[in-house]
């Protein structure tokens, strides 16, 4: 791969030909702001709060979009650079709800983030201001629209990682917003809600209902493990707080990247219901009673054993679980042997 | 998979055949979307019109139960036309004469026949599969759900093999598995005639080896099936059955012959985190935890094993499956002494040549593919890169059987059955979830518009299906995603449980039931 020398503020790098200044940049560690770049969708350098100041170029260049070339000299944190932003957030803050306080992003808000980095307080902007119906019609998470900052990657998400392409930019301008085809609820549009757009909005503008008011960033611990439903094996984060599943955040550095879809992404919630069995029963006269861990297994084993011993091992069968880990179903097949059968089997056919 | 679920984007050609990928497989659902975005051609093989249809360049619309027709027909255009990869052929493969002769008469109008399907459809599949540069088969459950099932997916293999599309990136012969661990279960042994990495217990050296790693006598017998211990306990065969994590009542062919053998038996404990249909019948239950209350390993279909982890404490008194089976292992005095799944993974890992490189340490945030031989390996995405693990690859000369069950005056209707996207299996966990419960808690049998016509039938009506077996009440839902004479119900409500319909016939290789074709009649209610 071609390679080309240039300097980051002040770091001589030498990086790939192919790569934007914003990829060099983090690939020296460097952190550029961004809201609307995500690494596995199109770059449409719309947000502009990555740019830079690169030596000799007349105005300050989207680092998401702009390729690198030889001998390049670049700031990402120059007096212009950091005066552009500020102006940038100041616009956002124009038409943008106030309400962080209350706002479940807080804590993990980019345009909050970077307010904070570059001290902008407000706006000195005064004029009108979006005002959206809070769209709470579907079952898995809310649209504020009035806090999108139009970053697109909902949109481009859901076009070209999902497929669904259930939502679009809809009206020019100061009306445009992000919606379904005719603006009809997300339920009734091909969205099939995975989810994938709440986790990669930047800002407010779509939370999950899972864990309202109960999911604050640095309350939660973050739980890697391995979605329990279909074959696919995604990975990602459960977020835990006093013993509960408040919320989930994809592993976007695993192997299938972070996509999710509805069952994955907010099925989880079965963990905690009131049907799940907390302690052994045992059937007498036709009625389950609750056991002791000791009553329940003695009994079990005592009646292997007695079954075994009047009928031969080969009446005793067991069937494993798909559902369970390795470790269980290795430990349930070696209880099933070691009892002297091979009677074991689960239900991979079904 | 032979192959990895990331590669599917990048095929030339995909060929999804008895997948309903969108809503049983969405992420590889996405992928194969985003394939025929960047120009990748796409065949769809389904007696439904499932969404994927709407991206396909051909939808094979066949008749349920008639898979090997199809295949062999396209294995007869590949020959026919030349396209088939001699090179790989005579390099890597065995028995071909056999496949060539009887392929021979499975001219595409002759399959046409057979499956519905038109011949010039047929032959543009085999094109398109074949001059590939690439091409990737994926398939599920609408393949193996048959009395064929076996030689269905021998069949598929037969395809690939022909076209040299096994053994290198973007290709292979995929299947995608439908639950989180199956492909982890039959790895650990949990089959009637294997140890862990499918060693064979009629295998003396693996019987050894096993014997004395466990210091307990092994029979070298292979065991019952599912469907076969049930059959057995009807026969008072099997006198106690141990279910863990399963709800055969409902997720097993014909229920009601499924409840009369467990209450046959003289001892039924059931492992669960509900009080399942099949709980119910039990003598002892035992409360288990979800995955997010333990830890261990899964092994997604592609092979990678992957970690997980412990967020919540158990909930009430229940305890993993690994603890309880523990305790059972010690009660019945086999010196066990397990004090975390690390400790059973790691005896895996000792006993199992495949999974002999992985442990915890190294599953990190990505996990690794199986074989794994060595702690330095890293992992094997693509199988049968150069070789197949038994040396040549082997056509599979294979017959077209009509499936058991054919519709008559009494059962004019075929009944096939799946899943979708809101829900999961017997749907003891989907549907204790608030959200997916709210989009959807009830059957909707989709019947054809013609169907529903004939038998003045309205949108979310109410109908009888019954079938030699059982009878249950559904709702309707009227829509061409079915052809005429097909319907299609899940088997996720216990309330209209479609297994009381299914018919145990099975495959007898595989012993695979032939959940996807039922004759059922269909009256209004």
């Amino acid at each position: 791969m071609t390679k080309v020398n240039i300097t980051i503020n002040g770091q001589q790098l030498e990086v790939d030909a192919s790569m934007t200044i914003l990829e060099a940049a983090e690939s020296a560690g460097i952190e550029i702001p961004t809201f609307c770049h995500d690494p596995e969708l199109t770059r449409v350098g719309a947000c502009r709060i990555c740019v830079v100041e690169v030596a000799g170029a007349r105005n300050l260049p989207a680092a998401c979009t702009t390729p690198v070339s030889e001998g390049m000299v670049i700031e990402t944190e120059s007096e212009r650079v950091i005066k552009a932003r500020r102006v940038n957030l100041q616009l956002i803050w124009a038409n943008h709800p106030q309400d962080c306080l209350t706002c479940e992003k807080t804590g993990s808000c980019k345009l909050q983030d970077y307010s904070y980095r570059y001290n902008v307080t407000g706006s000195p902007y005064q004029g009108e201001a979006k005002v959206f119906e809070l769209d709470n019609t579907n079952p898995f998470f809310f649209r504020d629209l009035n806090k999108c900052i139009y970053c697109g990657k909902c949109v481009r998400k859901c076009f070209e990682v999902n497929g669904a392409g259930a939502i679009e930019f809809m009206y020019r301008g100061f009306n445009s917003k992000v919606t379904t085809a005719f603006d009809v609820p997300l339920e009734e549009s091909s969205c099939v809600m995975c989810g994938m757009c709440v986790d990669v909005c930047p800002v407010g503008a779509l939370t999950p209902l899972q864990g309202l008011h109960n999911n604050r960033p640095w309350e939660v611990e973050k739980v890697l493990t391995t979605c329990p439903y279909c074959g696919c094996g995604c990975t990602y984060y459960l977020h835990v707080k006093n013993d509960k599943i408040v919320g989930l955040t994809p592993n976007f550095e695993g192997p299938l990247k972070g996509h999710m879809c509805v069952k994955g992404r907010f099925g989880w919630d079965f963990v905690d219901s009131p049907d799940r069995l907390k302690t052994p029963l045992i059937k007498k006269d036709g009625e389950f009673v609750e056991a002791t861990w000791d009553e329940a297994l003695d009994l079990v084993a005592s009646k292997f054993k007695e079954v075994r011993a009047q009928y031969g091992p080969d009446a005793i069968a067991g069937l494993s679980s798909a559902r369970t880990t390795n470790e269980e179903n290795y430990l349930f097949q070696k209880l099933l042997r070691s009892l002297g059968t091979n009677n074991v089997d689960h239900c991979a056919r079904l | 998979m032979t192959n990895t679920i990331n590669e599917v984007e990048d095929a030339k050609a995909i060929f999804v055949i008895g997948s309903n990928t969108t809503e049983n497989h969405p992420v590889i659902g996405y992928r194969i979307k985003r394939a025929v975005k960047k120009g990748a051609k796409l065949i769809v093989a389904d007696p439904r019109r499932i969404e994927l249809c709407d991206y396909a360049d051909v939808f094979l619309q066949l008749k349920p139960g008639t898979n090997i027709a199809l295949l062999n027909a396209m294995a007869h255009v590949i020959l026919k036309e030349g396209l088939a990869d001699e090179e790989f052929i005579k390099a890597r493969t065995e028995n071909f004469d056999a496949l060539k002769a009887t392929v021979e008469k499975y001219t595409p109008e002759y399959a046409e026949k057979i499956t519905g399907v038109p011949a010039e459809n047929i032959i543009r599949a085999a094109r398109i599969y074949a001059e590939a540069e690439t091409a990737s088969i994926l398939y599920t459950m609408g393949v193996t759900q048959h009395t064929t099932g076996t030689d269905n997916v021998l069949s598929i293999a037969n395809l690939a093999l022909l076209t040299g599309n096994i053994g290198k990136p973007f290709s292979g012969v995929n299947p995608l598995r439908g639950q989180n661990n199956v492909q982890g279960a039959c790895d650990m042994g949990a089959l009637p005639d294997v140890f862990t990495g499918y060693q064979s217990v009629t295998d003396e050296k693996a019987r050894a080896k096993f014997t004395q790693a466990w210091g307990v006598e092994l029979s070298g017998t292979p065991g019952l099936t599912v469907t076969e211990m049930f059959s057995a306990a009807e026969n008072r065969d099997i006198r106690a059955m141990y279910i863990m994590g399963e709800n055969p009542y409902l997720s097993d062919p014909d229920s009601s012959h499924v409840r009369y053998c467990m209450e046959q038996l003289e001892f039924l404990v059931v492992q669960d985190l509900f009080l399942t249909e099949t709980a119910k019948y039990a003598d002892v239950v035992l409360p288990a935890v979800s995955w997010a209350e333990k830890e261990g390993t899964f092994v997604n279909t592609e092979r990678r094993v992957q970690k997980v982890n412990q967020a919540l404490k158990p909930r009430g008194k229940a305890k993993a499956d690994w603890q309880i089976i523990n305790e059972i292992g010690k009660r019945l005095g086999f010196g066990w002494n397990y004090r975390c799944a690390e400790d059973i993974f790691t005896e895996i890992a000792a006993l199992t040549p495949s999974y002999a490189g992985i442990n915890y340490e190294r599953l990190g945030v990505t996990g690794i593919n199986w074989p794994c031989p060595t702690e330095d390996h890293p992992g094997t995405p693509i199988l049968h890169v150069g070789k197949f693990s038994r040396g040549l690859g082997r056509f599979s000369a294979v017959e077209h059987q009509d499936p058991a069950e054919k519709p008559d005056e009494d059962f004019p209707f075929l009944l096939t059955t799946g899943r979708v996207l809101y829900h999961y299996h017997t749907g003891t966990m989907t549907r204790r979830s608030k959200g997916l419960r709210k989009v959807l808690n009830e059957e909707l049998m989709e019947i054809n518009p013609h169907d529903a016509k004939a038998l003045k039938l309205q949108e979310s009506d109410l109908v009888k299906v019954s079938s030699r077996r059982g009878e249950v009440k559904s709702k309707v839902r009227i829509t061409d995603r079915v052809p005429r004479g097909v319907v299609f119900m899940t088997f996720h409500f216990k309330e209209t449980a479609a297994n009381l319909l299914t018919s145990s016939h099975s495959c007898p290789t595989a012993k695979i039931p032939e959940l996807k074709v039922t004759a059922v009649r269909v009256e209004k209610a």
